[in-house]
């Protein structure tokens, strides 16, 4: 399915990230939108308000954050595509309802225009420093799919994506951006609408009362039952079988957790994006996402001028984490180093992963600013010793 | 490869964001450039010090912010104390004449100075201040064609008043050209 051109502003503009968020959404069909202001994710929330009117989108801003993640959950439901944005102290607040929307399997779109942390911390500067709460936020047993954009230009085009993930996976999916992309203005080039992709909700073709909500299927999702339309049906955050309705036992619980854990697990060949470059025979890899992705390029080619042989992975999705080609690379390189503007979260994982086959470094900071590219340069030059 | 980072400053409510704005709009929709437009975020953006940064490339933008700008468009005296010493050793200052006291600079800094306040009020509106310095900069720099900048000024300033801002250009324009033509007074 294409997207709506009415939704679309086709052509070349100079946008932020956060502005650039907000067309992303919009075009990706988002009808939706439930918010709370907050620095430095607030543009997205003022853009969609001043474009959704245009094109018969409904904005609200809500009481708070718990609403916020709770109506566009319901929004879901009722058969739109709905999203929200937030920041630090707001996506600690969602992520009880963000654990409702992923064991409900509800579709929608969560933007967390990073800053640093932890509390208030620096509400006008950029961090990375959610990454893990992102993966682990919320409580019980799950998997997500976090991307990570690097421009206003990727905060456009992963949103779109973001939208299609979520439709495809029934879940909820996370932007991860951060302060920088989000205040950056840059060139964004917003294709014609013919060229945009999405993915539709999926309706069952049962007649009501004979479908269920979470009925088994080989991709691990079923088809969703329209409201309004004389199909009865019940959700809820309990453990529940495929009728929807509480079922409280192991037995069931096992079902459930892992559906939702399988529906990601089994699909992460299709879901994980890396963008890799000079991997081929490197001595040394520097992995990161986001606005760091662009910052290790300068060290990178300071040290490849030297002979140095150094590639570069940029991690499109965070999450799922790229397992399987970390421990690959584990095997072949001297050292991985993971460049991120926290200390050592992504690069947990990458460690875990490494399995002691190969030195692991973290080039990390605690936010405010992006990383100096001296600092990459200088690990570089410390891991390929 | 060429980049040269930019560096506006002034006073919050001057214009300062939307001169950076301008600027990198120009350079990366109008003249096949690429250009990264940062800003100082907070407090200090709502009616005190407040400064844009634009960094403009032939190549993508890799590293967001300006380290050592080639260029200052300084607005207010303390926005251009605050950012002088980070400029880099060859630089170029545009300053508002009445406004900003440039302090005395090294044989490789250039500093061109406009009285745009006054320029402004003669065109009826204050207001037009930034425009007529975004003019200025235009023409005592090479880094972004002329007409690149006045589309840039058209497509940004609200509606109704683009002759307005466009008449300010042209003014700063002129006068940066004709300076430019004397040979800049360095400070």
């Amino acid at each position: 399915m294409k997207a709506d051109p009415k939704n679309v502003l086709t052509g070349s503009h100079y946008l932020d990230g956060n502005h650039a968020s907000a067309e992303g959404g919009i075009a990706a069909g988002c009808k939706f939108f439930a918010g709370y202001p907050i620095t430095p994710s607030t543009e997205i929330a003022e853009r969609v308000s001043r474009r959704f009117p245009l094109i018969g989108g409904v904005f609200i801003q809500m009481e708070d954050e718990l609403a916020s993640m709770a109506a566009i959950l319901g929004a879901s439901w009722g058969g739109v595509k709905s999203m929200s944005c937030t920041s630090g102290p707001g996506f600690s607040l969602m992520m009880e309802n963000f654990g409702l929307g992923i064991m409900l399997e509800t579709p929608c779109v969560l933007i967390n225009v990073q800053r640093g942390g932890p509390s208030t911390g620096l509400p006008t500067l950029p961090g990375q420093a959610d990454m893990m709460q992102a993966r682990w936020g919320s409580h019980g047993d799950y998997e997500v799919i976090a991307l990570a954009p690097d421009s206003p230009q990727e905060s456009f085009e992963l949103t779109i994506h973001a939208f299609n993930l979520s439709e495809k996976y029934h879940m909820p999916v996370l932007v991860m951006t951060d302060e920088c992309v989000g205040h950056m203005t840059e060139r964004v080039v917003i294709p014609p609408a013919e060229e945009i992709e999405l993915v539709e909700r999926r309706y069952t073709d049962k007649e009501p009362g004979e479908a269920w909500p979470y009925e088994p299927t080989e991709g691990g999702v079923s088809p969703f039952l329209p409201v309004g339309k004389g199909y009865k049906f019940h959700v809820t955050g309990l453990t529940h079988d495929y009728r929807g309705y509480p079922v409280i036992n192991a037995e069931t619980q096992e079902t459930n957790v892992r559906r939702l854990i399988d529906k990601v697990n089994n699909h992460v060949d299709e879901i994980i994006w890396l963008e890799e470059k000079d991997v081929e025979g490197a001595e040394i890899v520097v992995m990161a996402y986001g606005i760091s992705s662009r910052v290790i390029q300068p060290a990178i080619t300071k040290a490849r001028k030297e002979g140095i042989k150094v590639g570069q992975i940029k991690m499109v999705t965070v999450w799922p984490f790229p397992e399987k080609r970390v421990r690959e690379l584990a095997g072949q390189v001297k050292s991985l180093i993971m460049v991120e503007m926290n200390y050592g979260q992504v690069f947990l994982e990458m460690d875990r992963c490494a399995a002691g086959k190969c030195q692991t470094y973290l080039v990390g900071h605690a936010g405010g600013t992006v990383h100096n590219p001296d600092d990459i340069y200088k690990t570089i030059k410390e891991a390929v010793k | 490869m060429a980049t040269n980072e930019i560096r506006i400053t002034g006073l919050g409510g001057q214009g300062v964001i939307l001169c950076g704005y301008i600027i990198g709009k120009a350079a990366s929709i109008y003249s096949n450039q690429h250009a990264t437009l940062t800003q100082s975020f907070g407090p200090e953006a709502r009616g005190s010090a407040c400064s844009a940064q634009v960094v403009v490339s032939d190549t993508r933008v890799l590293y967001p912010y300006a380290t050592s700008p080639q260029v200052m468009l300084a607005m207010s005296n303390d926005g251009y104390m605050t950012h002088k010493d980070t400029m880099a050793d060859e630089c170029t200052i545009v300053y508002e004449k009445d406004l900003v006291k440039p302090e005395k600079h090294g044989p490789k800094v250039k500093a061109y100075g406009i009285p745009g306040t006054r320029i402004a009020e003669e065109l009826g509106h204050k207001i037009v201040l930034n425009i007529v310095m975004l003019g200025f900069l235009g023409a005592v720099t090479d880094l972004i064609p002329k007409e690149a900048l006045r589309k840039g000024v058209e497509s940004s300033v609200p509606a109704g008043t683009e002759e307005l801002n466009l008449k300010a250009f042209d003014k700063g324009y002129e006068y940066g050209r004709q300076l430019k033509e004397k040979n800049a007074v360095k400070v």
